[in-house]
């Protein structure tokens, strides 16, 4: 196994994810893809520990704490979508325009 | 390492076949036209991605990703589609109308990372693919040498439990306030 197979993988991931954040409309689906993009960065940190092989598994851990992290952010993320739709009837970002310049 | 040794190496069978339903559920989380479908689009991805972590030998992350995002973050988002009764049908409004800048940029940003990952490591392998990685070497690590980065994301965990409450829970009308006093 060669490692760049993973790492071109993961690249199509972040490369997925960020055409995704910036065609949909909705905020949901854009946390989505937000997911997708460290979920990206997950695999990538998996891979280099198992080619460089630190002695504390570094990768790993630093890979738990990526979906640590991530999973905080999609418990406020969601809440302020619930927060945005109860106010204005509405998940578009196209309608959030209030703070447009 | 040649191409005829890497379709001989059975293992690299396995990983094209979970790399190629992980990349067509990923396109699908970015272009389905139904918000319910893209996020069980996102199990498969994700599930594949766990796939993935145990044919890299990382077995503990492997049920970490399962358990917390299929089993926990995957489900908030369902309850996310569902509470805010966003339309759960086919839906056209679900994407912008400009598709060729985000494309443009999203290729562009595939191929820059593909070259520079292609220079800087070419055709390095994966040193001893199938040794397991010790579960107890990952909980020495945590509390040993990173107990302080633990320790502070389990406080921001904390942190957006207590935020996300506070958001999402609806303020009173003041006339329900006084009744609820009241009782």
């Amino acid at each position: 196994m060669l490692l760049n197979q993973f790492l071109i993988l993961a690249a199509a991931l972040f490369a997925l994810g960020i055409y995704g954040l910036l065609v949909r409309r909705n905020l949901v689906l854009i946390l989505l893809s937000v997911e997708l993009m460290l979920n990206a960065v997950n695999i990538n940190l998996i891979a280099f520990e198992s080619v460089f092989r630190s002695e504390l598994a570094v990768g790993q851990v630093f890979a738990i704490f990526v979906i640590t992290v991530a999973a905080a952010e999609v418990g406020i993320g969601l809440a302020i979508v619930i927060m945005i739709f109860r106010n204005r009837r509405s998940a578009n970002v196209d309608d959030l325009s209030l703070l447009r310049w | 390492m040649t191409v005829t040794d890497w379709i001989t190496t059975p293992v690299n069978w396995v990983f094209a076949i979970v790399a190629l339903a992980v990349l067509a559920s990923a396109f699908r989380v970015v272009t389905a036209k139904n918000v319910v479908h893209a996020a069980l689009f996102l199990v498969a991805t994700l599930a594949g991605s766990a796939g993935l972590f145990l044919i890299l030998s990382a077995e503990f992350v492997a049920w970490v990703l399962v358990l917390v995002y299929i089993g926990a973050v995957i489900v908030l988002f369902l309850f996310g589609i569902m509470i805010t009764r966003a339309p759960t049908g086919y839906d056209e409004s679900l994407d912008g109308d400009r598709k060729i800048w985000p494309a443009i940029l999203s290729v562009t940003t595939f191929a820059l990372m593909t070259w520079a990952s292609l220079e800087a490591f070419g055709t390095r392998a994966v040193s001893n693919p199938g040794e397991g990685t010790d579960t107890e070497v990952i909980g020495i690590a945590l509390m040993g040498r990173f107990v302080v980065p633990f320790e502070v994301v389990s406080f921001v965990l904390l942190a957006a439990l207590i935020g996300g409450i506070t958001i999402a829970r609806r303020d009173l009308t003041p006339a329900e306030e006084e009744e609820r006093t009241l009782v």
